[in-house]
């Protein structure tokens, strides 16, 4: 099995449009003001962390495929340029082959949301060019249109859980050597209606948008410092394993977690939701990174936005290692654990620590 | 663990189907589909479940669901609350589960492909948001409903097992990924067994979005005809159960084909629009073949991506007459969407069943509406029904977004 390094990271968030603003925030370690969102037919409006407006205009915005496309898709593309600006800056990556997975929880919603009122005001003049930036692939066609050499990509919808199921994806892709570096993107978007279902869900969640994206590479020498170590099993919610067993299962095959090594978990502000990893986490002391407690619930890219995170704490050497627990809403519990790359996974990771 | 991965077997193991279920309007299961695929009966009819009133075109290809369900693990609750979408796939996987014989386990990776999931929940939650913003009832629900895992998830507590989910989102091309997708985890020593399949509703959204474009045909759907001048759109589910073929032995199952081949990539020319020239499904045609080890000679039938609109059927024409080379001659293609319409998410998996079905059987499904052959198609249309000696079938699959995937199967005999 040949070794997996982390080329690239970056983000979008309510924080800004880079890594060095999710960092700053997280260091901050302070919620993020909620912004008013207007919702249709109630006099008082949703509570929302938006993604602030770039200072200046994207450059990337420029690209022809890009003129119509919705705020995902910019998210998407931010986060992903940033995450192959190390590779995209090095001529010895210059014919590397790329793949992209994105990994989708509500997906395009502001347009779909747009288009439907269209249709159901008068589909005679409901706009054709808004209904292709409906569809989930619609932000990995044109973030693959905008890097060009990308031979391979697939879009996966689900839980946040899925944004390491994308990441073992990307690894078993470079493994097989179909690809030589593969790009991962967890990316969502925020309106009305993803607050309101929210609101619905749990009232004290407060949503937001952004995307997060980590770009993996086989050669060290492309590598930020950070490389994978482990992904655990995903631990499906089902009949006869509930979302809190699950957690457990999940934690058992991360391990102990060495001191000090800081965990990227999904714990924000809902004791419902959270109960099934602070159970599975309860004896764990280690330091904690907290996206959601600061952004709010970001959904796919809330999940992009651990992995980044963890893959930072590595690669600006405030740890050796980092790990990351995702328990999804709805469809199972997967763990990671990313590690420095000169320290190598047997330095890192005591043995026994990472249980096949 | 999912990384590192467990290590690849020296040699991929073969793959085969134990089991094929599949929905779509001409009915429910395979011998109703067969019937119908065989005549080449088309199963349109005007749209009943939103209204059309307003828009240009105003016919799809629906299905009916059953009044009662076959028994589950599912309660009637439990039943209800999934969409028609959720209906027509869990219809599909029961039939494929029936005829694998699989005994429950909690390790069946089950891979899906689906452009709208749970769609019509979505939409339902609109309109109620919309039109009675103070009127909570049923709200909760629908915003968890409609998420396409949730969907998959009734489908293992239906059948009583369980396993990690992959649901694939590459539009209309999401089906045939699925397949493939499951195909690879076999061969990669990943799983011995895994589900797969695809699945999409007609709803009022992606009907208005189509017809928005003026992708619907006002008149019939004749893919490949020079007088092509757009699709129809359908809906359905298709569910296979795919393993090792030393699996598939140990049990005495039955075979009803072998996967051999799979290829993908991603077209970059443009979010709607094919490629003209057809390079990326040259190129997922190819792979495709390296993959299974064979040459364009031993294709005896091509299932088409064939939308019917003029873009699609030209770019894929050209595509296959390259490919093909001096067998596109006599090579016969046909689209059964001309029968039961683009099923958009579910096609690729529907287009799977039936390429087991031709090679089970032994015949060519027709489209009778085809009239006057493309000059790009050097190549013959199925225009009657016929019986065929088919050994190996390809299928395409293409979508929104560019992802093309073509896929393999032959004969088990």
């Amino acid at each position: 099995m040949s070794k997996v390094f982390v080329a690239g990271i970056g983000a979008v968030s309510p924080a800004g449009w880079n890594v060095a603003a999710l960092r700053a925030a997280l260091k901050k370690n302070e919620p993020l003001p909620v912004q008013a969102l207007a919702r249709p037919g109630w006099e008082k409006p949703l509570n929302v962390r938006l993604v602030p407006n770039p200072a200046t205009r994207l450059e990337f915005l420029a690209h022809p495929r890009l003129r119509r496309s919705s705020p995902i898709t910019h998210y998407a593309a931010a986060a992903s340029l940033e995450a192959l600006a190390g590779l995209r800056a090095n001529l010895d990556a210059k014919n590397l082959r790329l793949g992209v997975i994105a990994c989708l929880q509500s997906g395009c919603v502001q347009y779909s949301c747009r288009f439907y009122d269209e249709t159901l005001k008068n589909p005679a003049t409901a706009s054709p060019l808004v209904f292709p930036e409906t569809v989930h692939a619609a932000p990995t066609s044109h973030v693959a249109a905008l890097l060009e050499n990308v031979a391979l990509a697939q879009t996966l919808v689900g839980d946040p859980s899925i944004f390491l199921q994308g990441v073992a994806l990307g690894a078993q892709w470079l493994a097989e050597n179909r690809m030589d570096a593969c790009l991962v993107f967890g990316a969502d978007e925020t309106n009305w209606i993803i607050a309101d279902a929210f609101a619905h869900l749990d009232r004290r969640a407060i949503a937001t948008a952004g995307a997060g994206a980590v770009c993996l590479c086989r050669d060290e020498k492309f590598s930020i410092g950070v490389e994978l170590a482990a992904i655990t099993d995903a631990h499906v919610f089902s009949a006869r394993q509930n979302r809190a067993q699950a957690a457990q299962a999940m934690r058992r095959q991360l391990g102990k977690i060495p001191a000090g090594e800081p965990l990227c978990d999904g714990l924000g502000v809902s004791p419902r939701a959270d109960a099934a990893e602070q159970l599975a986490f309860a004896d764990c002391t280690n330091p904690r990174i907290r996206p959601k407690n600061i952004f709010g619930e970001g959904m796919m890219a809330g999940a992009a936005w651990q992995c980044v995170a963890a893959c930072d704490a590595v690669a600006e050497k405030k740890s050796v290692s980092a790990c990351v627990s995702l328990v999804g809403s709805n469809q199972q519990a997967i763990g990671a654990r990313f590690v420095r790359a000169e320290f190598g996974l047997s330095a890192a990771v005591p043995a026994g620590n990472i249980r096949p | 663990m999912l990384f590192p991965p467990k290590p690849s077997p020296a040699a991929p193991p073969r793959v085969v189907v134990t089991g094929a279920g599949i929905v779509t309007a001409l009915g429910l299961g395979w011998n109703l589909n067969a019937e119908g695929f065989r005549a080449g009966r088309r199963a349109f009819r005007p749209v009943t479940h939103f209204d059309v009133s307003r828009q240009r075109v105003k016919i799809a290809a629906e299905v009916d669901l059953p009044e009662n369900f076959p028994a589950t693990k599912l309660s009637t609750h439990q039943l209800n609350r999934l969409d028609r979408a959720g209906k027509m796939l869990l219809l599909a996987a029961i039939e494929a589960w029936q005829q694998a014989g699989w005994e429950p386990r909690e390790d069946y990776p089950l891979v899906l492909g689906t452009t709208a999931g749970g769609m019509t929940l979505g939409e339902a939650y609109y309109r109620q948001a919309i039109q009675t913003p103070h009127h909570h009832r049923g709200q909760p629900t629908r915003s968890i409903q409609y998420q396409a895992q949730v969907q998959a998830r009734a489908v293992f507590d239906a059948l009583g097992c369980s396993g990690p989910t992959t649901i694939i989102s590459n539009a209309c091309a999401s089906g045939g990924n699925a397949i493939g997708h499951a195909f690879e985890l076999i061969r990669s020593g990943q799983a011995e067994r895994a589900l797969a399949g695809g699945y999409d509703a007609v709803g009022e959204l992606v009907f208005s979005g189509f017809d928005s474009l003026q992708a619907l045909s006002p008149t019939v759907c004749r893919p490949f005809d020079a007088k092509r001048d757009g699709l129809a759109l359908g809906e359905g589910a298709a569910v296979l159960n795919l393993e090792t073929l030393d699996s598939a032995r140990r049990r005495g199952a039955e075979i009803l084909g072998e996967v051999i081949g799979y290829g993908t990539a991603i077209d970059q020319h443009h979010l709607t629009q094919p490629q003209p020239q057809g390079k990326t499904t040259l190129n997922v045609m190819r792979q495709a073949c390296a993959v299974a080890k064979i040459s364009p000679v031993e294709v005896d039938y091509i299932n088409a991506h064939g939308t019917g609109t003029v873009l699609n059927d030209a770019s894929e024409a050209l595509a296959i007459s390259e490919w093909a080379g001096a067998r596109a001659a006599t090579l016969p293609v046909s689209s059964t969407k001309a029968s039961i319409g683009h099923l958009l998410g579910g096609a690729g998996a529907v287009e799977a069943v039936v390429s087991l079905m031709t090679l089970r059987e032994q015949w060519l499904p027709p489209e009778i509406e085809f009239e006057t052959p493309d000059p790009a198609c050097q190549f013959p249309i199925v225009q009657k029904p016929q019986d065929a000696k088919v050994n190996v079938v390809l299928s395409n699959s293409f979508g929104f977004g560019g992802v093309n995937a073509a896929l393999i199967f032959r004969r088990w005999a």
